[in-house]
């Protein structure tokens, strides 16, 4: 038997809690025993959950499975658990120092908080948030929204939008509100009603007649609020799905040198650095003198930049062909934005070794000076003339060490100890080798003829931009408001429903509502004074 | 001088709701002093304190104006302005459920919530400090700002959760809902305890300096091995440390070695003096009061309908709710979205706040759905806050992401 | 007889929305192993670029198709690399007139400084310049050595973490000569 049949005569699917014909609750004694609090939930005014009717196939299970609210519950706190479990240690993106292998990552937990460390390391907890459980329990969550809502949503229009208003005794004596009065009230019915309508209408309630019965409603709309803020949280998961769409997500950084133009990695943008600045702030400018012991704050962390188009972005790594499209600063907090594309001031290297500059000595013409020598650690020019002399780079190793083979070799390719190998020719061809190394010089003739005086080298600041493409976050910006619009209409309003019959000479009122109930027998109560009824509310003490 | 007069319009606030808790206490357990009408009494007590609570609040609104003009920015950017911000924001969400509810006895347990907080935040530095560039939005006032009242009104929501509890966890006998309300109680003193020793200590100037092994740069660029000084009394020294500084006590032990970090070992020493001043606090107050003190609080609620309690305490989690979501979580990804250049990175301040509000996801849900209503709800409403405290300093001060505010 | 019809109705759409949420499920799942999904995997064929040769003008890698091509990315800081740049350097002498390629790719280093090696070593298989990095970025070039090789007809057979020897270089190039 797929269905109920209530004292009516009427037959009702299962999981109906009201009858749909007379409004009584289906399998609900009606006696007025104090210890019968079994009345049925109100939400759907008693109507049947579509998940509730069936559970057949394998479909049915898993359909209502997800269509549970104690399912949901489960989910969320064990998301909770497991994101806490996640910022006991930082995660991987977190780990302050460089870890280039996995191996690395595992001695850093390892190294760094023993044998807790390690556990979570071999756990995965490192890298919780994109581990597959962990973005399986998202999508779990994702589709309990969806089922929930689904299965919510119909009944929940076909109880709002029928409101019943002539509903049984015992449905109102059932309310958690609830009033009658004691004696026979010799009143009009007609005129009381209208009178009720009347107070109740002042209170901003939509009025409904019925015969002896008259229902009273307010902010019916703010039952719709879950349902909103639930399709606001699907469009926002949606959204974040989206990111994983090729080409919807880019996240890449670069080094620029100022002076510099570099390629943007996978888009056909290049980006100049014109000149970076790190701005301190004065103590003139502070709004108390502080004891900083030396130390200064930062104000701004700024990079000129110009971008460009490159118009030969086919071919990668090919000779550019660069319109400019955009000028500006890059400053922390505003990027320079150009259609999906935004950079990020987000690092520095400021004070870098840029070029070495060096005057050249002739000791034969008492110490002339013939010009200056410029070596920039970057692209170093391999033949400079100067005045009738020519040097000559030989060789050059940016981060000079001694190799294991007993010859110069370099650490890396950034200029962090540059070595430099000169071989400077007269004009009578005369030559003779010169080593720069670490503020020194080694020559390979006894009494040189030129020497190199040292001067200021060339500093340069090397700035950091994130670069950056989301093309979901419109879309997920608009999932949240939805889910705010929601929470709003469902939080900031409830709705309300007051009932006033009137059977066997009696006036029967009782009230409902979502949330607030506070609220609502005030209304109630204020109301029930102005008709002058004695009708005394009871609240149902709930557990 | 607008920072002075800022710093005199907080204090006037402190010592404002100082008062005003008085007088709530007197309002809630004079009613049954002799020769009075109860009524009468409730009523004229909690009418002065709730004025003298506005004044307070009043007061402190002053020091926020005052202390947004002299520095520029709204005073949310350190741990301090913040701290004091929250307590500002508590007291708000008090005023506007006062005025649906009309509870005297809330305010008797609401204002020292925020006093609590008022007091913690003059545990840190209290200049006004230049913003650094990563603060320097317009996002930073627009959602620190929300998120605190979010949180504020959150606040009030377990302040109503506790009562409901104390008004009916019955004290008849030893349970296990008395014991976990003690536990509860307990852990206020704890940080009513480590708030007393802290501003004792910054006054005594007994520091102890410890040297760790670890070395570090210092300004001209020489490496120096890492000094750590602490103002409490030093019971655990980092791990192989040596006192360069001695202190009013020999440390009894050294932190564990995994607890690396400059600062892990302090912050494990301020923990034990937290809890061992926080349980010296509760034994007192049991000698004193000879019953649990929870026991002793239920007068001052006994007179209130729980079912009242319960629905202020849901009704405060149904406002703060969206409020902490827009503030805490919306804003936040808008503001990291321009500022990092992604809105969501799992930074442990985003996931806790994340954390915070699943838990209040469930907290709706388990009472709309599953009947979670009165105990079980206040229950729930105390979790959150400890969850709610949890991000806001445990985080900060342990965990330490990328909302590195200046730590304790 | 209609209930039926709404009964079996209701099944078909409770299949399609659970299908569409299954399909959300695997692309997240797979989404989240596959974290990169621009990454250069063997199998695929090599992408084309163009960057200047140390003498000589800048060479596209799609000139050398018809060719098996080992695409190797290297600099003189890294000890492996040096290396295996003998082994390199002897497969391609006996090997080039079979049509193998061994480009070496610099990574962000100055002319000078790769002048002075190439010489030391003798290399005289073409090396190119990625002076920005373009390349090796484009590639995921995580530690070096890090060696492609690719067949004749542009794909890659296999790529190689780490230093080669000879015999490890003589098999994977005879697979890719065929």
């Amino acid at each position: 038997m797929d269905t109920r049949k209530c004292e009516c005569g009427h037959t009702n699917p299962i999981g109906t809690m009201l009858c749909e014909s007379c409004g009584k609750p289906v399998d609900f004694r009606d006696t007025h025993d104090a210890q019968q609090q079994a009345f049925p939930d109100m939400r759907y005014e008693g109507m049947a959950r579509r998940s509730q009717t069936y559970s057949r196939t394998i479909i049915d299970r898993i359909w209502n499975f997800f269509s549970s609210v104690k399912v949901a519950i489960y989910l969320i706190v064990i998301t909770l658990i497991a994101a806490a479990v996640g910022t006991i240690f930082p995660q991987q993106i977190y780990i302050p120092v460089p870890v280039p292998t996995e191996a690395d990552v595992a001695n850093f937990y390892a190294d760094t908080y023993g044998k807790l460390g390690e556990v979570y390391y071999l756990l995965g907890f490192h890298n919780l948030y994109s581990s597959w459980w962990f973005v399986l329990l998202l999508v779990m969550i994702g589709t309990s929204l969806v089922i929930c809502s689904l299965d919510r949503i119909i009944p929940l229009y076909k109880a709002l939008s029928k409101p019943r208003v002539n509903q049984h005794r015992s449905f109102l004596t059932g309310q958690r509100l609830f009033g009658e009065t004691s004696s026979e009230a010799a009143v009009d019915t007609e005129a009381f009603m209208t009178k009720a309508a009347e107070q109740l209408g002042k209170k901003g309630y939509r009025i409904y007649r019925e015969g002896d019965s008259l229902m009273a409603e307010k902010a019916r709309f703010s039952r719709w609020g879950p349902y909103i803020n639930h399709i606001g949280l699907i469009l926002f998961l949606l959204g974040v799905l989206a990111r994983n769409i090729p080409g919807f997500h880019l996240d890449q950084f670069v080094w620029v040198r100022e002076g510099q133009t570099v390629a943007v990695p996978e888009t056909p943008y290049y980006v100049k650095n014109e000149n970076y600045q790190t701005v301190y702030w004065d103590e003139n400018e502070m709004a108390q003198n502080l004891d900083l012991q030396g130390k200064v704050i930062p104000k701004t962390y700024r990079t000129d930049a110009i971008l460009y188009l490159n118009k030969n972005a086919d071919l990668p790594g090919a000779e550019p062909d660069l319109v400019e499209i955009q000028k500006g600063p890059i400053v922390v907090n505003h990027p320079m934005v150009y259609e999906d594309l935004a950079l990020y001031q987000s690092g520095v290297r400021e004070m870098e070794l840029g070029a070495l500059n060096f005057v050249l000595i002739d000791s034969k013409a008492g110490n002339k000076a013939l010009g200056n020598l410029k070596l920039d650690l970057y692209s170093p020019q391999t033949e400079q003339q100067i005045g009738n002399v020519k040097v000559r780079v030989i060789e050059y190793f940016p981060d000079f060490i001694m190799g294991t083979d007993g010859k110069p070799a370099t650490k890396s390719n950034q200029p962090q100890n540059p070595m430099f190998a000169l071989e400077i020719s007269a004009d009578n061809g005369t030559k003779e080798k010169l080593v720069y190394l670490q503020g020194g010089f080694i020559s390979d003739t006894e009494n040189p003829r030129y020497a190199l005086d040292i001067k200021m080298p060339d500093l340069i600041d090397i700035t950091g931009l994130m670069v950056r493409k989301d093309k979901a976050v419109p879309f997920i910006y608009f999932g949240a408001f939805i889910f705010m619009v929601g929470v709003v209409m469902g939080s900031y309003w409830q709705h309300r429903r007051i009932w006033v019959h009137r059977e066997d000479q009696r006036i029967l009122m009782a009230g409902h509502t979502n949330k607030n109930w506070f609220g609502i027998r005030r209304e109630m109560e204020h109301v029930i004074k102005a008709l002058e009824i004695p009708i005394l509310i009871q609240e149902k003490g709930k557990s | 001088m607008l920072i002075t007069v800022s710093n005199w319009l907080l204090n006037a606030a402190f010592i404002l709701y100082v008062i005003s808790t008085i007088f709530f206490v007197v309002a809630v357990t004079g009613k049954r002093w002799s020769g009075r009408d109860p009524k009468e009494h409730e009523r004229r007590f909690g009418g002065i304190a709730y004025t003298i609570a506005v004044l307070g609040f009043l007061a402190q609104a002053g020091y926020i104006v005052c202390r947004w003009i002299a520095s520029g920015h709204s005073p949310t950017s350190n741990m301090f302005e913040f701290m004091a911000f929250f307590d500002f924001c508590i007291i708000l969400a008090y005023l506007i459920l006062y005025r649906i509810y009309r509870i005297t006895a809330l305010g008797a347990f609401v204002i020292p919530l925020g006093i609590i907080m008022l007091a913690y935040a003059y545990v840190f530095p209290k200049e006004v400090t230049p913003l650094i560039p990563a603060l320097q939005s317009y996002w930073l006032h627009i959602h620190v700002t929300t998120a605190a009242l979010g949180e504020g009104v959150l606040s009030v929501g377990f302040a109503s959760g506790l009562m409901y509890l104390i008004r009916t966890v019955s004290q008849e006998r030893a349970t296990k809902s008395t014991r976990w309300l003690e536990t509860v109680i307990a852990v206020v003193l704890m940080l009513i305890g480590f708030i007393l020793m802290d501003s004792t200590y910054a006054r005594l100037d007994q520091n102890t300096v410890f040297e760790m092994q670890q070395q570090q740069m210092d300004g001209a660029g020489q490496m120096k091995n890492v000094q750590v000084e602490y103002t409490l009394p030093a019971i655990v020294a980092p791990n192989g440390s040596t006192i360069i500084k001695e202190g009013p006590l020999t440390p009894i032990g050294e932190a564990p070695a995994w607890m690396e970090g400059k600062d892990a070992a302090r912050k494990l020493n301020t923990m034990i003096w937290s809890v061992l001043s926080g349980l010296v606090l509760y034994g007192i107050l049991r000698l004193i009061l000879r019953k649990r003190i929870a026991a002793a609080l239920q007068p001052s609620v006994s007179g209130i309908d729980p079912e009242l309690l319960d629905e202020i305490s849901y009704r405060a989690v149904a406002i703060g709710y969206p409020i902490f979501t827009l503030g805490a979580l919306i804003f936040a990804m808008i503001w990291a979205e321009e500022a990092w250049g992604r809105f969501w990175g799992w930074d442990p301040k985003e996931t806790w706040a994340l954390i915070v509000w699943l838990f209040y996801s469930a907290y709706l849900h388990l009472r709309l759905s599953r009947g979670w209503i009165g105990t079980k709800s206040a229950w729930m409403s105390v979790i959150g806050f400890v969850i709610i405290l949890i991000t806001l300093v445990v985080v900060n001060l342990v965990i330490a992401g990328l909302h590195s505010y200046a730590g304790v | 007889m209609t209930r039926q019809m709404n009964k079996s109705n209701r099944t078909y759409v409770r299949i399609a929305i659970l299908g569409v949420l299954l399909l959300a499920l695997v692309f997240a799942l797979y989404s989240s192993i596959v974290k990169d999904p621009n990454v250069v995997k063997a199998g695929n064929d090599a992408p084309n670029f163009s960057l200047p040769q140390l003498d000589g003008p800048a060479m596209k890698l799609s000139d050398l198709k018809g060719k098996a091509v080992v695409l190797n990315f290297w600099g003189t800081w890294c000890e492996p690399c040096k290396a295996e740049m003998p082994a390199l350097q002897k497969q391609y002498d006996a090997l080039k007139d079979k049509g193998l390629v061994v480009v070496g790719v610099n990574i962000g280093e100055t002319p000078v400084a790769i002048q002075s090696f190439v010489k030391q070593y003798n290399v005289s298989f073409p090396i190119l310049l990625d002076r920005d990095l373009q390349i090796t970025k484009m590639y995921r070039i995580g530690p070096i050595p890090t060696t492609f090789f690719i067949d004749r007809d542009g794909e890659i057979e296999e790529i190689f973490i780490g230093q080669m020897n000879d015999a490890i270089i003589s098999q994977k190039v005879a697979n890719i000569l065929e």
